[in-house]
Protein backbone atom coordinates (compact mmCIF):
# COMPACT_ATOMS: atom_id res chain seq x y z
CA UNK A 1 0.00 0.00 0.00
CA UNK A 2 2.62 2.34 0.41
CA UNK A 3 3.67 2.74 -2.89
CA UNK A 4 0.44 4.44 -4.03
CA UNK A 5 -0.08 6.72 -0.72
CA UNK A 6 1.53 9.77 -1.73
CA UNK A 7 4.05 11.38 1.42
CA UNK A 8 3.92 14.57 2.86
CA UNK A 9 7.09 15.23 3.43
CA UNK A 10 8.25 14.91 -0.26
CA UNK A 11 4.76 16.54 -1.85
CA UNK A 12 5.92 19.46 0.22
CA UNK A 13 9.96 19.41 -1.05
CA UNK A 14 8.41 18.71 -4.36
CA UNK A 15 6.52 21.47 -4.36
CA UNK A 16 8.99 23.87 -3.13
CA UNK A 17 11.89 22.40 -4.99
CA UNK A 18 9.75 22.52 -8.23
CA UNK A 19 8.83 26.18 -8.00
CA UNK A 20 11.83 27.38 -7.46
CA UNK A 21 13.16 25.67 -10.21
CA UNK A 22 10.53 26.72 -12.48
CA UNK A 23 11.21 30.22 -10.88
CA UNK A 24 15.61 29.97 -12.03
CA UNK A 25 14.99 27.89 -15.12
CA UNK A 26 12.10 30.35 -16.34
CA UNK A 27 14.39 33.35 -15.48
CA UNK A 28 17.94 32.52 -16.42
CA UNK A 29 17.51 29.96 -18.75
CA UNK A 30 14.22 29.73 -20.69
CA UNK A 31 14.19 32.97 -21.37
CA UNK A 32 17.39 33.84 -23.06
CA UNK A 33 17.31 30.65 -24.62
CA UNK A 34 13.58 31.10 -26.27
CA UNK A 35 14.42 34.53 -26.98
CA UNK A 36 17.81 33.83 -28.94
CA UNK A 37 15.68 30.80 -30.73
CA UNK A 38 13.21 33.46 -31.68
CA UNK A 39 15.42 36.19 -32.55
CA UNK A 40 17.63 33.78 -34.74
CA UNK A 41 14.62 32.17 -36.74
CA UNK A 42 13.25 36.06 -36.90
CA UNK A 43 17.08 36.51 -38.43
CA UNK A 44 16.95 33.75 -40.81
CA UNK A 45 13.52 34.43 -41.75
CA UNK A 46 14.62 37.88 -43.10
CA UNK A 47 17.46 36.77 -44.75
CA UNK A 48 15.04 34.73 -47.01
CA UNK A 49 12.73 36.86 -47.05
CA UNK A 50 15.63 39.58 -48.69
CA UNK A 51 17.00 37.32 -50.59
CA UNK A 52 13.57 36.59 -51.86
CA UNK A 53 12.85 40.70 -52.41
CA UNK A 54 16.74 40.68 -54.30
CA UNK A 55 15.61 37.11 -56.71
CA UNK A 56 12.31 39.21 -57.35
CA UNK A 57 14.04 42.26 -58.36
CA UNK A 58 16.51 40.96 -60.11
CA UNK A 59 13.58 39.20 -62.19
CA UNK A 60 12.00 42.30 -62.68
CA UNK A 61 15.21 43.90 -63.83
CA UNK A 62 16.09 41.23 -66.20
CA UNK A 63 12.93 42.00 -68.07
CA UNK A 64 13.07 45.55 -67.83
CA UNK A 65 16.22 44.92 -69.47
CA UNK A 66 14.51 42.93 -72.08
CA UNK A 67 11.96 45.05 -72.56
CA UNK A 68 14.46 48.13 -73.26
CA UNK A 69 16.42 45.47 -75.75
CA UNK A 70 13.39 44.72 -77.75
CA UNK A 71 12.48 48.09 -78.34
CA UNK A 72 15.90 49.56 -79.39
CA UNK A 73 15.64 46.41 -81.40
CA UNK A 74 12.37 47.63 -83.27
CA UNK A 75 13.95 51.04 -83.17
CA UNK A 76 16.57 49.59 -85.07
CA UNK A 77 14.51 48.19 -87.31
CA UNK A 78 12.61 51.27 -87.84
CA UNK A 79 15.37 53.07 -88.63
CA UNK A 80 17.00 50.65 -90.80
CA UNK A 81 13.52 50.29 -92.76
CA UNK A 82 13.37 53.96 -93.00
CA UNK A 83 16.83 54.57 -94.43
CA UNK A 84 16.94 51.33 -96.97
CA UNK A 85 13.19 52.98 -98.44
CA UNK A 86 15.44 56.52 -98.21
CA UNK A 87 17.97 55.09 -100.59
CA UNK A 88 15.63 53.33 -102.52
CA UNK A 89 13.72 56.49 -103.46
CA UNK A 90 16.91 58.63 -103.95
CA UNK A 91 18.55 55.75 -106.36
CA UNK A 92 14.89 56.20 -107.69
CA UNK A 93 14.93 59.38 -107.90
CA UNK A 94 18.45 59.60 -109.12
CA UNK A 95 17.88 57.39 -111.62
CA UNK A 96 14.81 58.98 -113.07
CA UNK A 97 16.88 62.12 -113.12
CA UNK A 98 19.67 60.61 -114.72
CA UNK A 99 17.66 59.90 -117.61
CA UNK A 100 15.74 62.94 -118.12
CA UNK A 101 19.14 64.59 -118.41
CA UNK A 102 20.38 61.95 -120.87
CA UNK A 103 16.93 62.06 -122.45
CA UNK A 104 17.56 66.17 -123.11
CA UNK A 105 21.24 65.51 -123.99
CA UNK A 106 20.27 63.19 -126.85
CA UNK A 107 17.23 65.53 -128.18
CA UNK A 108 19.78 68.69 -128.12
CA UNK A 109 22.34 66.69 -129.97
CA UNK A 110 19.70 65.39 -132.13
CA UNK A 111 18.69 69.14 -132.26
CA UNK A 112 22.24 69.87 -133.01
CA UNK A 113 22.39 66.92 -135.73
CA UNK A 114 19.34 68.09 -137.25
CA UNK A 115 20.49 71.89 -137.58
CA UNK A 116 24.33 70.84 -138.43
CA UNK A 117 22.74 69.03 -141.21
CA UNK A 118 21.04 71.30 -142.48
CA UNK A 119 23.39 73.46 -142.57
CA UNK A 120 25.71 70.86 -144.33
CA UNK A 121 23.06 70.26 -146.65
CA UNK A 122 22.96 74.26 -147.53
CA UNK A 123 26.38 74.42 -148.17
CA UNK A 124 26.20 71.08 -150.32
CA UNK A 125 23.67 72.87 -152.27
CA UNK A 126 25.44 76.05 -152.94
CA UNK A 127 28.97 73.85 -153.73
CA UNK A 128 27.25 71.57 -156.22
CA UNK A 129 25.48 75.18 -157.49
CA UNK A 130 28.54 76.20 -157.91
CA UNK A 131 30.66 73.50 -159.52
CA UNK A 132 27.63 73.38 -161.76
CA UNK A 133 28.29 76.47 -162.53
CA UNK A 134 31.94 76.07 -163.33
CA UNK A 135 31.10 72.91 -165.13
CA UNK A 136 28.52 74.62 -167.32
CA UNK A 137 31.18 77.83 -167.80
CA UNK A 138 33.89 75.44 -168.34
CA UNK A 139 31.71 73.64 -171.08
CA UNK A 140 30.47 76.62 -172.39
CA UNK A 141 34.15 77.97 -172.93
CA UNK A 142 35.22 74.97 -174.12
CA UNK A 143 32.65 73.48 -176.35
CA UNK A 144 29.37 74.79 -177.63
CA UNK A 145 28.97 72.76 -181.18
CA UNK A 146 27.08 69.93 -180.40
CA UNK A 147 23.68 71.51 -179.23
CA UNK A 148 21.74 68.11 -178.38
CA UNK A 149 24.76 66.75 -176.15
CA UNK A 150 25.03 69.63 -174.60
CA UNK A 151 21.39 69.79 -173.83
CA UNK A 152 21.94 66.42 -172.32
CA UNK A 153 24.48 67.19 -170.49
CA UNK A 154 22.81 69.72 -168.68
CA UNK A 155 19.92 67.91 -167.80
CA UNK A 156 21.71 65.46 -166.63
CA UNK A 157 23.46 67.52 -163.96
CA UNK A 158 19.81 68.98 -163.32
CA UNK A 159 18.27 66.15 -162.44
CA UNK A 160 21.32 64.67 -160.17
CA UNK A 161 20.50 67.81 -158.22
CA UNK A 162 17.40 67.31 -157.86
CA UNK A 163 17.88 63.61 -156.54
CA UNK A 164 19.84 65.18 -154.05
CA UNK B 1 -6.99 13.71 0.03
CA UNK B 2 -6.21 15.87 3.11
CA UNK B 3 -2.35 14.93 4.98
CA UNK B 4 -4.42 13.51 7.99
CA UNK B 5 -6.44 10.43 6.14
CA UNK B 6 -2.92 10.08 4.50
CA UNK B 7 -1.41 8.98 7.24
CA UNK B 8 -4.37 7.49 8.53
CA UNK B 9 -3.89 5.45 5.59
CA UNK B 10 -0.37 4.55 6.27
CA UNK B 11 -0.78 3.71 9.60
CA UNK B 12 -3.40 1.40 8.63
CA UNK B 13 -1.01 -0.32 6.46
CA UNK B 14 1.25 -0.52 9.16
CA UNK B 15 -1.23 -2.58 11.87
CA UNK B 16 -1.07 -5.55 9.58
CA UNK B 17 3.06 -5.78 9.17
CA UNK B 18 2.13 -9.72 8.54
CA UNK B 19 0.82 -9.27 5.24
CA UNK B 20 2.40 -6.13 4.04
CA UNK B 21 4.90 -8.25 1.92
CA UNK B 22 1.67 -10.32 0.27
CA UNK B 23 0.29 -7.24 -0.40
CA UNK B 24 2.86 -5.02 -1.53
CA UNK B 25 3.68 -8.00 -4.25
CA UNK B 26 -0.33 -7.80 -5.09
CA UNK B 27 -0.12 -3.77 -5.32
CA UNK B 28 3.22 -4.36 -7.67
CA UNK B 29 0.96 -6.56 -9.81
CA UNK B 30 -2.42 -4.27 -10.06
CA UNK B 31 0.34 -1.70 -10.97
CA UNK B 32 1.45 -3.59 -13.61
CA UNK B 33 -2.23 -4.27 -14.49
CA UNK B 34 -3.03 -0.59 -14.02
CA UNK B 35 -0.14 0.30 -16.64
CA UNK B 36 -1.77 -1.82 -19.34
CA UNK B 37 -4.76 0.06 -19.25
CA UNK B 38 -3.58 3.47 -18.42
CA UNK B 39 -1.71 2.71 -21.31
CA UNK B 40 -4.32 1.49 -23.78
CA UNK B 41 -6.69 3.90 -22.93
CA UNK B 42 -4.14 7.22 -23.67
CA UNK B 43 -1.42 6.12 -25.92
CA UNK B 44 -2.86 3.31 -28.45
CA UNK B 45 0.42 3.84 -29.92
CA UNK B 46 2.30 2.36 -26.78
CA UNK B 47 0.21 -0.98 -26.46
CA UNK B 48 2.81 -3.34 -27.66
CA UNK B 49 5.38 -1.54 -25.47
CA UNK B 50 2.68 -2.09 -22.77
CA UNK B 51 1.49 -5.52 -23.78
CA UNK B 52 5.20 -6.40 -23.15
CA UNK B 53 5.91 -4.73 -19.69
CA UNK B 54 2.47 -6.33 -18.88
CA UNK B 55 3.96 -9.62 -19.85
CA UNK B 56 7.00 -9.83 -18.55
CA UNK B 57 5.91 -8.20 -15.32
CA UNK B 58 3.24 -11.21 -15.09
CA UNK B 59 6.58 -13.62 -15.61
CA UNK B 60 8.53 -12.25 -12.99
CA UNK B 61 5.62 -11.93 -10.82
CA UNK B 62 4.78 -15.75 -11.22
CA UNK B 63 8.32 -16.42 -11.11
CA UNK B 64 8.94 -14.82 -7.74
CA UNK B 65 5.18 -16.33 -6.66
CA UNK B 66 6.90 -19.91 -5.71
CA UNK B 67 9.81 -18.50 -3.80
CA UNK B 68 7.23 -16.11 -1.70
CA UNK B 69 4.83 -19.11 -1.31
CA UNK B 70 7.13 -20.69 1.09
CA UNK B 71 7.99 -17.70 2.22
CA UNK B 72 8.78 -18.56 6.01
CA UNK B 73 11.17 -21.06 5.14
CA UNK B 74 12.80 -20.58 2.03
CA UNK B 75 13.35 -17.43 0.74
CA UNK B 76 14.32 -16.19 4.27
CA UNK B 77 16.56 -19.01 5.11
CA UNK B 78 18.23 -18.14 1.81
CA UNK B 79 18.77 -14.90 2.59
CA UNK B 80 17.31 -12.94 0.38
CA UNK B 81 13.87 -11.67 0.06
CA UNK B 82 13.51 -10.40 -3.28
CA UNK B 83 9.86 -8.63 -2.72
CA UNK B 84 11.79 -6.72 -0.11
CA UNK B 85 14.48 -5.70 -1.97
CA UNK B 86 12.23 -4.58 -4.97
CA UNK B 87 10.03 -2.88 -2.87
CA UNK B 88 12.70 -1.02 -0.74
CA UNK B 89 14.12 -0.17 -3.92
CA UNK B 90 10.80 1.52 -5.38
CA UNK B 91 9.31 3.06 -2.49
CA UNK B 92 11.65 6.20 -0.41
CA UNK B 93 13.74 5.89 2.38
CA UNK B 94 15.29 8.20 5.19
CA UNK B 95 18.93 5.96 4.26
CA UNK B 96 20.66 5.95 0.87
CA UNK B 97 21.80 2.42 0.94
CA UNK B 98 24.39 1.54 -1.77
CA UNK B 99 25.69 -1.73 -0.50
CA UNK B 100 26.40 -3.93 2.27
CA UNK B 101 29.01 -3.32 4.94
CA UNK B 102 29.52 -0.34 7.04
CA UNK B 103 30.33 2.07 4.49
CA UNK B 104 27.56 1.00 2.01
CA UNK B 105 24.95 3.37 3.86
CA UNK B 106 24.42 7.08 3.43
CA UNK B 107 22.68 8.50 6.48
CA UNK B 108 20.23 11.43 5.22
CA UNK B 109 19.34 13.91 8.00
CA UNK B 110 15.99 13.77 9.52
CA UNK B 111 13.83 16.79 10.04
CA UNK B 112 10.41 16.37 11.95
CA UNK B 113 8.06 18.84 13.23
CA UNK B 114 5.22 17.75 15.64
CA UNK B 115 3.19 19.91 17.94
CA UNK B 116 5.00 18.12 21.08
CA UNK B 117 8.65 19.15 20.53
CA UNK B 118 8.58 21.47 17.77
CA UNK B 119 11.53 21.23 14.88
CA UNK B 120 14.18 18.82 15.03
CA UNK B 121 16.99 17.84 12.99
CA UNK B 122 19.07 14.59 13.25
CA UNK B 123 20.87 12.24 11.33
CA UNK B 124 18.71 8.94 10.42
CA UNK B 125 21.97 7.13 11.58
CA UNK B 126 20.24 7.45 15.25
CA UNK B 127 17.64 4.78 13.98
CA UNK B 128 20.03 2.23 13.44
CA UNK B 129 22.57 0.43 16.44
CA UNK B 130 26.08 -0.86 15.46
CA UNK B 131 24.16 -4.07 13.86
CA UNK B 132 22.08 -1.73 11.84
CA UNK B 133 19.32 -2.71 13.83
CA UNK B 134 16.23 -0.29 14.30
CA UNK B 135 15.94 1.83 17.57
CA UNK B 136 14.19 4.24 18.81
CA UNK B 137 15.87 7.84 19.41
CA UNK B 138 14.29 10.33 21.60
CA UNK B 139 11.34 8.85 21.48
CA UNK B 140 10.86 9.09 17.77
CA UNK B 141 10.36 5.20 15.86
CA UNK B 142 11.19 4.84 12.19
CA UNK B 143 9.07 1.98 10.91
CA UNK B 144 8.64 1.17 7.14
CA UNK B 145 9.66 4.69 6.42
CA UNK B 146 7.47 6.35 8.71
CA UNK B 147 8.49 8.27 11.92
CA UNK B 148 6.25 8.29 14.74
CA UNK B 149 6.54 9.92 18.23
CA UNK B 150 5.44 8.47 20.95
CA UNK B 151 3.47 6.58 18.52
CA UNK B 152 1.95 9.66 17.09
CA UNK B 153 2.24 10.98 13.31
CA UNK B 154 4.45 13.83 12.76
CA UNK B 155 5.35 16.04 9.68
CA UNK B 156 8.25 14.12 8.56
CA UNK B 157 10.22 17.15 6.18
CA UNK B 158 13.36 14.68 6.28
CA UNK B 159 15.68 14.59 3.61
CA UNK B 160 14.98 11.46 2.50
CA UNK B 161 16.34 9.45 -0.30
CA UNK B 162 14.03 11.02 -2.88
CA UNK B 163 14.39 14.42 -1.55
CA UNK B 164 18.07 13.67 -2.18
CA UNK B 165 17.45 12.84 -5.92
CA UNK B 166 15.37 15.80 -6.33
CA UNK B 167 17.86 17.90 -5.30
CA UNK B 168 20.34 16.50 -7.15
CA UNK B 169 18.38 16.72 -10.29
CA UNK B 170 17.26 19.82 -9.43
CA UNK B 171 21.13 21.19 -9.52
CA UNK B 172 21.69 18.98 -12.36
CA UNK B 173 19.35 20.96 -14.08
CA UNK B 174 20.09 24.34 -13.22
CA UNK B 175 24.31 23.49 -14.06
CA UNK B 176 23.54 22.31 -17.64
CA UNK B 177 20.47 24.55 -18.42
CA UNK B 178 22.08 27.41 -17.16
CA UNK B 179 25.32 26.40 -19.09
CA UNK B 180 23.35 26.29 -22.23
CA UNK B 181 21.54 29.55 -21.55
CA UNK B 182 25.10 31.20 -21.11
CA UNK B 183 26.38 29.40 -24.25
CA UNK B 184 23.16 31.41 -25.92
CA UNK B 185 24.42 35.06 -24.89
CA UNK B 186 28.01 33.81 -25.52
CA UNK B 187 27.31 32.64 -29.68
CA UNK B 188 24.68 35.47 -29.96
CA UNK B 189 24.06 35.23 -33.67
CA UNK B 190 26.31 32.27 -34.51
CA UNK B 191 24.91 28.91 -35.33
CA UNK B 192 24.75 26.87 -32.48
CA UNK B 193 27.93 24.22 -30.51
CA UNK B 194 28.66 22.12 -28.27
CA UNK B 195 25.86 21.48 -25.36
CA UNK B 196 23.98 24.18 -26.75
CA UNK B 197 23.57 21.89 -29.52
CA UNK B 198 22.27 19.03 -28.16
CA UNK B 199 19.85 20.74 -26.27
CA UNK B 200 18.29 22.89 -28.84
CA UNK B 201 16.90 20.48 -30.98
CA UNK B 202 15.03 19.09 -27.78
CA UNK B 203 13.89 22.64 -26.64
CA UNK B 204 12.79 23.62 -30.40
CA UNK B 205 10.73 19.90 -30.15
CA UNK B 206 8.97 20.85 -27.16
CA UNK B 207 8.38 23.75 -28.13
CA UNK B 208 7.14 23.60 -31.98
CA UNK B 209 5.96 19.81 -31.72
CA UNK B 210 4.28 19.58 -28.08
CA UNK B 211 3.84 23.31 -26.89
CA UNK B 212 2.48 25.39 -30.11
CA UNK B 213 0.20 22.92 -31.92
CA UNK B 214 -1.57 22.11 -28.48
CA UNK B 215 -1.97 25.73 -27.21
CA UNK B 216 -1.94 27.71 -30.02
CA UNK B 217 -0.93 31.32 -30.35
CA UNK B 218 -0.60 32.03 -27.04
CA UNK B 219 1.43 29.29 -26.26
CA UNK B 220 4.99 31.51 -24.75
CA UNK B 221 2.99 31.84 -21.52
CA UNK B 222 3.24 28.68 -20.86
CA UNK B 223 6.61 27.66 -22.42
CA UNK B 224 8.81 27.90 -19.70
CA UNK B 225 6.32 25.72 -17.71
CA UNK B 226 6.26 22.93 -19.89
CA UNK B 227 10.11 22.86 -20.58
CA UNK B 228 11.14 23.04 -17.23
CA UNK B 229 8.50 20.14 -16.54
CA UNK B 230 9.95 18.39 -19.27
CA UNK B 231 12.74 18.49 -19.05
CA UNK B 232 12.23 17.87 -14.66
CA UNK B 233 10.86 14.59 -15.72
CA UNK B 234 13.29 13.40 -17.98
CA UNK B 235 16.23 14.03 -16.36
CA UNK B 236 14.35 12.30 -13.23
CA UNK B 237 13.67 9.65 -14.89
CA UNK B 238 17.17 8.75 -16.54
CA UNK B 239 18.46 9.70 -12.84
CA UNK B 240 16.66 6.90 -11.93
CA UNK B 241 17.63 4.38 -14.31
CA UNK B 242 21.41 4.85 -12.72
CA UNK B 243 22.34 1.65 -10.79
CA UNK B 244 22.19 3.03 -6.90
CA UNK B 245 19.75 6.10 -7.91
CA UNK B 246 16.21 6.72 -5.84
CA UNK B 247 13.04 6.46 -7.84
CA UNK B 248 12.42 9.70 -8.31
CA UNK B 249 9.87 9.72 -10.97
CA UNK B 250 8.45 6.88 -9.96
CA UNK B 251 7.31 8.02 -6.79
CA UNK B 252 3.17 9.37 -6.83
CA UNK B 253 4.12 12.01 -4.03
CA UNK B 254 6.38 13.46 -6.61
CA UNK B 255 3.91 12.66 -9.84
CA UNK B 256 0.89 14.00 -7.84
CA UNK B 257 2.83 17.33 -7.03
CA UNK B 258 3.20 17.62 -10.87
CA UNK B 259 0.12 17.10 -11.62
CA UNK B 260 -1.91 19.12 -9.04
CA UNK B 261 0.82 22.37 -10.67
CA UNK B 262 -1.13 20.98 -13.79
CA UNK B 263 -4.56 21.15 -12.66
CA UNK B 264 -4.29 24.53 -11.10
CA UNK B 265 -2.63 26.39 -14.41
CA UNK B 266 -5.39 24.92 -16.55
CA UNK B 267 -8.01 25.80 -14.06
CA UNK B 268 -6.59 29.01 -13.52
CA UNK B 269 -6.02 29.98 -16.94
CA UNK B 270 -9.41 28.01 -18.42
CA UNK B 271 -11.56 30.75 -20.18
CA UNK B 272 -14.98 31.48 -20.29
CA UNK B 273 -15.46 29.09 -22.99
CA UNK B 274 -13.42 26.44 -21.42
CA UNK B 275 -15.86 26.65 -18.27
CA UNK B 276 -19.57 27.53 -20.31
CA UNK B 277 -18.29 24.11 -22.02
CA UNK B 278 -18.29 22.03 -18.32
CA UNK B 279 -21.36 23.65 -16.54
CA UNK B 280 -23.69 24.35 -19.50
CA UNK B 281 -22.61 22.71 -22.51
CA UNK B 282 -23.25 24.24 -26.04
CA UNK B 283 -24.98 22.01 -28.47
CA UNK B 284 -26.24 19.38 -25.65
CA UNK B 285 -30.23 18.35 -25.23
CA UNK B 286 -31.72 20.31 -22.50
CA UNK B 287 -32.33 16.99 -20.33
CA UNK B 288 -28.70 15.76 -20.72
CA UNK B 289 -26.77 18.68 -19.69
CA UNK B 290 -27.12 18.04 -16.02
CA UNK B 291 -25.42 14.51 -16.56
CA UNK B 292 -22.99 15.97 -18.65
CA UNK B 293 -22.41 18.38 -16.42
CA UNK B 294 -21.58 15.75 -13.85
CA UNK B 295 -18.74 13.91 -16.50
CA UNK B 296 -17.04 17.35 -16.63
CA UNK B 297 -16.83 17.99 -13.59
CA UNK B 298 -15.39 14.65 -12.73
CA UNK B 299 -13.01 14.84 -16.32
CA UNK B 300 -11.37 18.45 -14.63
CA UNK B 301 -10.20 15.84 -11.78
CA UNK B 302 -9.56 12.58 -13.59
CA UNK B 303 -7.23 14.62 -16.07
CA UNK B 304 -4.53 15.06 -13.05
CA UNK B 305 -4.97 11.55 -11.73
CA UNK B 306 -4.38 10.15 -14.69
CA UNK B 307 -1.13 11.96 -15.14
CA UNK B 308 -0.43 11.33 -11.94
CA UNK B 309 -0.71 7.14 -12.44
CA UNK B 310 0.51 7.12 -15.64
CA UNK B 311 3.65 8.77 -14.79
CA UNK B 312 4.20 6.87 -11.63
CA UNK B 313 3.15 3.45 -13.08
CA UNK B 314 5.44 3.25 -16.24
CA UNK B 315 8.28 4.14 -14.31
CA UNK B 316 7.88 2.21 -11.23
CA UNK B 317 6.88 -0.66 -13.65
CA UNK B 318 9.87 -0.48 -15.47
CA UNK B 319 12.21 -0.84 -12.36
CA UNK B 320 10.13 -3.26 -10.81
CA UNK B 321 10.96 -5.51 -13.86
CA UNK B 322 14.19 -4.81 -14.19
CA UNK B 323 14.51 -5.63 -10.06
CA UNK B 324 12.15 -8.89 -10.75
CA UNK B 325 14.59 -10.12 -13.39
CA UNK B 326 17.71 -9.75 -11.74
CA UNK B 327 16.09 -10.92 -8.25
CA UNK B 328 15.69 -14.37 -10.94
CA UNK B 329 19.33 -15.02 -10.40
CA UNK B 330 19.59 -15.25 -6.33
CA UNK B 331 15.99 -16.60 -6.54
CA UNK B 332 17.73 -19.98 -8.24
CA UNK B 333 21.08 -19.56 -7.39
CA UNK B 334 21.95 -20.21 -10.93
CA UNK B 335 24.85 -18.51 -13.55
CA UNK B 336 22.78 -19.98 -16.36
CA UNK B 337 19.53 -17.40 -14.87
CA UNK B 338 21.48 -14.56 -14.27
CA UNK B 339 22.90 -14.62 -17.72
CA UNK B 340 19.48 -15.42 -19.24
CA UNK B 341 17.77 -12.66 -16.98
CA UNK B 342 20.77 -9.95 -17.62
CA UNK B 343 20.61 -10.04 -21.03
CA UNK B 344 16.95 -9.42 -20.36
CA UNK B 345 17.42 -6.94 -18.43
CA UNK B 346 19.98 -5.21 -20.29
CA UNK B 347 17.03 -5.15 -23.50
CA UNK B 348 14.29 -3.94 -21.36
CA UNK B 349 16.98 -1.00 -19.40
CA UNK B 350 17.20 0.30 -23.29
CA UNK B 351 13.58 -0.03 -23.21
CA UNK B 352 13.61 1.89 -20.35
CA UNK B 353 15.76 4.87 -21.82
CA UNK B 354 13.11 5.18 -24.97
CA UNK B 355 10.35 4.96 -21.61
CA UNK B 356 12.33 7.71 -20.13
CA UNK B 357 11.90 10.15 -22.77
CA UNK B 358 8.09 8.88 -24.08
CA UNK B 359 6.89 9.73 -19.98
CA UNK B 360 8.03 13.06 -20.17
CA UNK B 361 7.21 13.69 -23.80
CA UNK B 362 3.47 12.62 -22.75
CA UNK B 363 3.37 14.07 -19.74
CA UNK B 364 4.24 17.14 -21.59
CA UNK B 365 1.72 16.58 -24.24
CA UNK B 366 -1.21 15.70 -21.74
CA UNK B 367 -0.28 19.25 -19.93
CA UNK B 368 -0.47 21.47 -23.38
CA UNK B 369 -3.12 19.44 -24.42
CA UNK B 370 -4.95 20.49 -21.71
CA UNK B 371 -3.88 23.90 -21.18
CA UNK B 372 -4.92 24.09 -24.91
CA UNK B 373 -8.56 23.22 -24.09
CA UNK B 374 -8.89 25.76 -21.41
CA UNK B 375 -7.56 28.40 -23.08
CA UNK B 376 -9.22 27.86 -26.81
CA UNK B 377 -11.36 30.03 -28.36
CA UNK B 378 -14.50 28.86 -29.26
CA UNK B 379 -15.84 30.61 -32.40
CA UNK B 380 -18.69 28.20 -33.09
CA UNK B 381 -22.12 27.99 -30.97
Amino acid sequence: MELLTPGTGLIIWQAIIFIALFFLLSKLAWKPIVASLKEREESIQSALDAAEKAKIEMASLKSDNEKLLKEAREERDKILREAREAANRFHDEARAAAKKNADRIIEDAKAVIHTEKAASLRDVKAQVAMFSLNIAEKLIKKNLSDDKAQKELTDAFIKDLKLN
Amino acid sequence: MPPKSVNQWQIHAHNFPKTFFSETLIDSFAVQLKALVFFAMKKPFLTVKTAIFALLALLSFSAIQPAFASESDTTKAEGFDANKVIIHDVLDDHIWHFWDGHYGTLYLPVIVHSAERGLEVFSSHNFYDEHHNAVEYNGYKLEHSHITLNGQPVLDLSITKNVAMLLINATLLLVILLSVARAYKKNAGKAPKGIQSFFEPIIVFVRDEVVKPNIGHHYEKYLPYLLTLFFFILFGNLLGLLPGAGNLTGNIAVTLTLAVFTFLITNFSGNASYWGHIFWTPGVPLPLRPIILLVEVIGIFTKPISLTVRLFVAITAGHIVLLSLISLAFIFQSVAVGAVSSLIVLFISLIELLVAGIQAYVFTLFTALYIGMATKEHDHH
